[in-house]
């Protein structure tokens, strides 16, 4: 049911990346998302890929939990491919037997399919690497991380951690939600809505004996939730200690230098041994 | 109608990292007549179980995706599930689940939260609506609303216009189970219909039961972890565990296996532990364990002077 759909998916096992502190995480994803763009030909990618593959050796992930990270936007991938495939500018029209391929505007170039190639090499790396984050991190501990690192922003008076108690609390109700929407929808269709069949208007309608249920009770849990932290003083003030902290490690230094030297890697690439773009 | 599992299994989330396997191998039978308890530790399987009932749990040949599995060379088949209710078979894709929902009604835990519509009236009579073949007169909407209400103990002219979000929760709880009751289900199935409410509402709650039971609706199934109301009120008792049925017998029998109920994590009602404690004594009370019938043994005894009665 809806719980197949994999949400907030932290995979959970023990592992050198599980471990790693999440503000390194997200930086590391950074700098590698840096590195992505900066890489301007095969071999930069190639480098960023290699450090990839690290990764997720070493986060103990199954490769086929991450690689369904890219079933969500496949059509995505596929569309922007045939763009480029056939609107690329390129020079040397490709010819097969006698025939270019070339109609009007539509124009299928070398140029254009090694830089589709690129292009989606790029969008496939973007995004393993970012569901490699959220399947190490927990929710928790991401937005932990997060609120850490837009410490700065406190200095120009930005709530940061109003934003990040935000985050959690709307990333710690999705899955009660999911729960809640499940039951519900048991529970109506015990009492003889039909889902699956009939019109458009009729699933339409059949969806209101859920939606109302689900909002009270998304309700309720807020204002219960209030109260709870009201009744425990909770003012969100500055300078509130927590209750795990976090901290940099031996790991975190090697993260930190392997995302260095891919960077500087990228770079020695792009100077000696051309670009494509 | 008489309800039949045999080799039931479970998986949720099946094919996942994150698979639970909720039942296994479940061989239970429910005859037409019965008042019917389920008892088990948290997380045993009841829900997961009852929802089997009516099809709210397809089972993998009741999908419509299914295919039958080839089976290798020298591989036994594994025994093959059987799930009866009455005349419809749910292991077929081809039963229809909608008619079986008609018949089997289902009350969830908590019950009161699936409500939605602007007043009792509505919310009562939407199941009503759903499950007719015709549009129904009215009429006939207003007179199984207002029975369905009565039946819950609640005064017609008074709540039928009412927000049921308006309600307390010991009504809202009634307001719900007239929801489901209003097509008069052949088989009521409950899940703990009476958690959290204050002791008298559970002895309202049982008797209404009792009474449907009494006068049109022919088996009554539900999940408690009340072991007193157990006692006092079913025919049959099945003991979940692990997602297995470990006994299905009269509460008579099954409080006499005080062990056996322990050690699964269950308790034993008040009666069984006076009956344990007489029995230290030395005093041998042979009863049902309903307190009635506890206090009259009881009574018995005290009269005879002494020895066994
Ligand atoms: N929607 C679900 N997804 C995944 N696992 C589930 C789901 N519902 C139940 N389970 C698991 O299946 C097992 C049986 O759950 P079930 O709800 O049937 O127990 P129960 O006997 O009704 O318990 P309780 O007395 O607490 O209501 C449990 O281990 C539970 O964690
Ligand atoms: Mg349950």
């Amino acid at each position: 049911m809806l719980k197949d759909v994999t949400f907030g998916q932290y995979y959970p096992v023990k592992s050198f990346v599980h471990n790693c502190d999440p503000r390194i995480k997200i930086l590391f994803l950074i700098g590698f998302i840096v590195a992505v763009f900066l890489a301007s030909n095969f071999y930069g990618l190639a480098l960023c890929a290699a450090v990839l593959v690290i990764g997720i050796l070493c986060s103990r992930v199954p490769v086929q939990s991450i690689l369904r990270s890219i079933k969500g936007i496949l059509f995505l991938l596929a569309f922007t491919a045939i763009l480029n495939l056939f609107f690329y500018a390129g020079e040397t029209t490709v010819v097969i037997g006698e025939i270019p391929l070339q109609w009007g505007v539509v124009n299928i170039t070398y140029e254009g399919i090694y830089f589709m190639l690129f292009l989606m090499f790029r969008l496939f790396m973007l995004i393993l690497s970012s569901s490699l984050l959220t399947l190490t991190t927990t929710p928790v501990n991401l937005t932990d991380g997060i609120e850490s690192l837009l410490t700065p922003l406190k200095w120009l008076r930005f709530p940061v951690h109003v934003l990040a108690l935000v985050m959690s609390i709307a990333l710690r109700m999705i899955p009660s939600l999911m729960d809640e929407t499940d039951r519900i929808m048991n529970a109506q269709k015990a009492r003889g809505t039909d889902f699956e069949h009939g019109n458009i208007f009729k699933r339409v309608k059949a969806i209101v004996p859920i939606l109302i249920p689900l909002l009270i009770g998304a309700m309720r849990r807020a204002e219960e939730l209030g109260d709870a932290m009201d009744a425990r003083c909770y003012t969100g003030s500055e300078n509130r200690t927590k209750y795990k902290k976090l901290t940099f490690t031996w790991r975190d230094l090697i993260v930190f230098l392997l995302c260095a030297a891919l960077i500087a890697g990228v770079v020695l690439c792009n100077v000696y041994l051309g670009s494509i773009l | 109608m008489r309800i039949t599992a045999e080799h039931l299994n479970y998986t949720y989330n099946q094919a996942s990292e994150f698979a639970v396997h909720a039942l296994r191998d479940v061989n239970l039978t429910v005859e037409e007549g019965e008042f019917f308890g389920i008892i088990g530790h948290t997380g045993s399987g009841k829900s997961t179980f009852i929802q089997h009932l009516n099809g709210l749990i397809l089972l993998p040949s009741a999908q419509k995706k299914y295919k039958p599995k080839k089976l290798k060379k020298g591989e036994i088949a594994p025994p093959k599930t059987v799930l009866q209710v009455g005349e419809y078979d749910l292991t077929d894709k081809k039963t229809d689940f909608r008619k079986l929902r008609s018949k089997v009604g289902m009350v969830f835990q908590y019950p009161e939260y699936q409500l939605f519509a602007e007043t009792v009236f509505e919310d009562v009579a939407f199941g009503l609506k759903n499950f007719s073949e015709q549009p129904l007169s009215p009429e006939r909407i207003q007179t199984a609303v207002r029975q369905a209400l009565e039946t819950v103990g609640l005064n017609y002219a008074e709540v039928w216009d009412k927000s049921p979000f308006d309600l307390s929760g010991g009504q809202k709880r009634r307001v719900a189970i007239a929801g489901v009751i209003v097509t008069r289900p052949e088989v009521l199935v409950l899940d703990e219909p009476a958690a959290g409410l204050d002791p008298l509402g559970k002895q309202e709650l049982m008797a209404l039961l009792h009474e449907i039971h009494r006068s049109w609706c022919k088996t009554v199934i539900f999940v408690s972890h009340d072991m007193d109301e157990v006692a006092e009120n079913c025919t049959k008792v099945a003991v979940f565990s692990e997602g297995a049925v470990q006994f299905v017998l009269p509460p008579k029998e099954l409080f006499q296996k005080q062990a056996e109920l322990l050690s699964l994590g269950l308790d034993l009602p008040v009666t069984a532990k006076l009956v344990a404690l007489l029995k230290q004594k030395g005093i041998d009370i042979d009863c049902d364990f309903t307190k009635k019938d506890f206090i009259q043994k009881v009574q018995k005894y005290l009269q005879g002077g002494n020895g066994v009665c």
